[in-house]
């Protein structure tokens, strides 16, 4: 199945089961409070997740990591190998 | 136990670097991997395929196989730039190890990493091992903040949609077993950065076991090429193809 397919049969999973809940088909009457939660639930649900990305993108940029000391060692090793390239013949 | 430490022993690890205008980094690139290599212990060839580069690489590879001898450096060129797909597949085909190591040529990957990325694969039988500047103490050098939102957003976005196990998908500092390789580019079909990600994606389809090293990233690029807006609409463009047909 590829991803496509699998989003597509989570999201129609979740679809029946709020159409069930909150447009009532089956007459269950469920009580007031309950109803008013579940109508606006794929709102919540998907503002909830606009936050979690955020969040986590956030996190992520903030502790991704500068590599100050491996550009300085790279500056040193390119002089190193410079050095010796040009002692064993090479001719840059 | 013997036998096990024989196999080691035949163990050879063949690092493909296709070149395009890489005249001054590629005999830095080449002295950092021997140096790596020798310390390392490991058996090891690297096959340079360069794209009829205008800029006299090939006359500074040819210099690098006589100091260096046409056992370990292997010049495998090509008329002209054909592309990066195409260069595996034909360093594969000039390759005598059992291993292969892809990184690219601009010093951006460092071949210290080398080693890591060998024992990691010995510690847990890996098919392949990708170098991840997103996990760990991995990183990157030389990149604005816009650069990082963007990197750190793509593969947000990656993760959520293609829940591929690897933290760091559009890498190109990889260890594969040499078969493994050969299978997953006769099933990936993409270019540019979604080629990487088809292969870990199509690597994850096929079963294959994927551990992961931290890198550090040293862009020294990015400063004339900057991350465009066209580059950005082909990725998520390669990635929603991958997401509806993976």
């Amino acid at each position: 199945m590829t991803k496509l397919a699998q989003w597509l049969c989570g999201l129609a999973l979740l679809g029946t089961a709020w159409a069930t809940l909150a447009l009532d088909p089956l007459g269950l009457h469920l009580p007031l409070p309950c109803q008013q939660v579940l109508w606006p639930f794929p709102v919540y649900l998907l503002v909830a997740f606009g936050c979690y990305s955020l969040a986590t993108i956030g996190y992520r940029l903030a502790t991704f990591n500068d590599c100050e000391a491996a550009a300085k060692e790279l500056q040193e090793q390119i002089r190193e190998a410079r050095a010796d390239l040009s002692q064993r013949g090479l001719k840059f | 136990m013997a036998a096990a430490s024989r196999n080691r022993a035949r163990d050879k690890y063949s690092v493909l670097l296709p070149t395009y205008n890489e005249r001054e980094n590629l005999p830095l690139i080449v002295w950092l991997l021997v140096r790596s290599f020798q310390e390392s212990g490991s058996n090891f060839e690297i096959i340079v395929i360069d794209d009829g580069s205008p800029d006299g690489t090939r006359e500074v590879a040819e210099q690098l196989e006589k100091i260096y001898g046409s056992d370990k450096i292997l010049l495998r060129p090509r008329a002209k730039k054909l592309g990066l797909g195409t260069a595996y597949i034909h360093g594969m085909q000039h390759a005598s190890g059992n291993f292969i190591i892809i990184m690219d040529a601009d010093l951006s990957h460092h071949p210290k990493f080398i080693p890591e990325f060998i024992r990691k694969q010995k510690e847990g039988n890996f098919d392949i091992v990708s170098g991840t500047r997103y996990k760990g103490n991995g990183g990157v050098y030389g990149w604005d903040l816009k650069r990082k939102i963007i990197s750190r957003g793509a593969n947000f976005v990656t993760q959520v949609l293609l829940r591929p196990g690897a933290s760091d998908l559009t890498g190109s500092f990889r260890l594969y077993r040499k078969e493994v390789l050969q299978k997953l580019m006769e099933k990936c079909v993409s270019k540019g950065y979604v080629f990487q990600m088809e292969m870990i994606v199509r690597a994850r389809q096929l079963g294959y076991t994927i551990g992961e090293v931290p890198i550090s990233f040293v862009d020294r690029v990015y400063g004339e090429s900057k991350l465009g807006g066209n580059e950005i609409v082909s990725f998520l463009k390669g990635l929603l193809t991958l997401f509806a047909t993976t």
